[in-house]
């Protein structure tokens, strides 16, 4: 378990970035308050996701627009065919704690 | 309309077959293509294909399972030569005939070349995958100088490659400033810094008299008189919109297959999409022919549409948008770059190569370009009109 950052401090619409102690990056966004992560790079080509557009659960790849729904990682549109593993979210006092899975993507 | 044959098997071509069926079209489909492979990402033949990190499976575009539901016939290693006036049939290089109620033009473009190199080993074009695994092979042979000749974005990738992998590199450019009819002179210079950074010498404002070398390259002669070595050449100075097969269609050509908004041709039922199409276009406030990835992705759909209502209708207006990967900096680009333009860094610092810059002609902002920034590319991006004067062009 990571602890990521104070909820305050990653505001609806934002992302972070956890590079430490995971075995690949991963983002954590808070989409209109609902907190997502998700492995940060797209699954198409190197490009990090925690600087992609997010609208709903949605995170657009600032690179080519492959978009992916945050609730399962899976795509929703092409170029990207493969889905992002995701991982669990919690708050504990506070603080983003994220619980990284190592698994296969849905 | 019961039948579409798709002339091109590239990510236009693949794009409009995917839209087809997305709008419901079930009658039959076929894909005619130059190459024996089947729709393969081009963006990393002059990076990580060429450097060795891709294999040629990763380039896949579709899948089997998809193609099996696209449901397409592939006519793939071979080439249309001729459209007949009436666009219902095509004849193909091996003498065999298509018959078909619509024809979509997606024949790309070809590298333009420089006299001279007929014969000589070691002098490369990159388009083709197949290209891609003859210049890697001269790459990785031990060789060490590379000349690449045009220091516009594919030039500059492969000189980024190229350095990579341990070689020596010289870019040759015949204009003074690099990139400077995409970036602007300002940005263009910026940009084609990375050169130096990296060890890459770039002469710029020089042409190239000829090649030395009997059987294999040997040397770039310019037109000061300099002989450069070279083991391996690399010319990179633009492409020409591979038309030639349209002769005798009816189909009017000029720089590309000359369109209206909707991507619809002088012909019943022909449209064109991708780099051949010469389309009106809101950023650029005339014809043109936009060679971006991204494009090849969405006007398909616009040809399509045009295609099975039989009424062409312009798209929404989405700038035009590129990228390019070299030396770890990733350029962006959206909007379309005028001369005189004036940009304005809003972020960052040209020194660190991480920046974002807004173009501005009369006040309004017409491109965003960065280096290294993508976070707020993309939000400014989305910000962009087009320029008022350019709302309205001829059809």
């Amino acid at each position: 378990m990571i602890t990521v950052c104070r909820v305050e401090d990653l505001p609806p619409g934002e992302a972070v970035r956890v590079t430490e102690d995971v075995p690949a990056p991963v983002a954590v966004f808070n989409a209109d308050g609902e907190l997502y992560a998700v492995d940060d790079t797209c699954t198409h080509q190197d490009a990090s996701l925690a600087d992609g557009w997010l609208e709903g659960c949605l995170i657009e790849c600032p690179l080519h627009a492959s978009a992916f729904d945050l609730r399962t990682g899976l795509p929703t549109c092409l170029p990207a065919k493969a889905a992002l593993r995701t991982h669990r979210v919690t708050v504990e006092d506070g603080e983003i704690r994220l619980h990284v899975s190592v698994g296969e993507p849905a | 309309m019961r039948s579409v044959a798709v002339v091109g098997a590239s990510l236009a071509g693949l794009s409009t077959v995917r839209a087809l069926r997305a709008e419901g079209f079930d009658g039959s489909l076929t894909v005619i293509g130059a190459e024996r492979h089947e729709p393969y990402d081009r963006p990393p033949l002059s990076k990580g294909f060429l450097k060795g990190d891709v294999d040629a499976d990763a380039l896949a575009l579709g899948s089997p399972e998809e193609y099996q539901d696209l449901d397409v016939r592939w006519l793939l290693g071979r080439t249309a030569v001729r459209l007949d006036p009436r666009a219902t049939a095509l004849t193909l290089d091996d003498g065999r005939q298509v018959q078909t109620d619509a024809v979509v033009i997606a024949t790309g473009a070809t590298p333009r070349t420089i006299a001279g190199t007929d014969g000589l080993r070691g002098i490369h074009t990159l388009r083709t995958l197949d290209d891609a695994h003859a210049l890697r092979a001269d790459l990785v042979s031990g060789r060490p100088h590379l000349v690449v000749i045009g220091a516009g974005f594919i030039g500059a990738e492969v000189a980024s490659t190229a350095r990579a992998l341990g070689l020596e590199v010289t870019i040759v450019e015949a204009t003074a400033v690099p990139l400077e009819r995409a970036l602007g002179r300002e940005m263009g210079r910026i940009c084609s810094g990375l050169h130096a950074d990296h060890g890459v010498r770039l002469l710029c404002g020089i042409g190239v008299r000829g090649f030395t070398g009997t059987d294999r390259v040997e040397g770039v002669l310019l037109d000061d008189g300099r002989l450069l070595p070279a083991d391996v050449v690399v010319v990179g100075v633009g492409v020409t919109p591979a038309t030639g097969w349209l002769a005798g269609s009816g189909v009017e050509v000029a720089d590309g297959v000359v369109c209206d908004s909707g991507c619809a041709t002088n012909v019943p039922r022909v449209v064109a999409v991708g780099d051949v199409a010469n389309c009106p276009n809101q950023f650029t406030g005339r014809r043109s022919r936009i060679e971006h990835w991204t494009h090849a992705t969405e006007q398909p759909k616009t040809a399509v549409r045009t295609l099975l209502s039989g009424t062409s209708a312009a798209p929404p207006p989405v700038p035009p948008y590129f990228w390019s990967d070299q030396y770890h900096a990733r350029i962006q680009l959206a909007g379309h770059v005028s001369p005189g333009d004036e940009p304005r860094v809003v972020e960052g610092d040209v020194d660190s190569r991480s920046f974002v810059a807004v173009y501005r002609r009369d006040g309004h902002e017409v491109a965003v370009l960065a280096v290294n920034q993508p976070k707020m590319f993309n939000r400014l991006r989305r910000t962009l009109l087009p320029f008022p004067s350019a709302v309205r062009i001829p059809s």
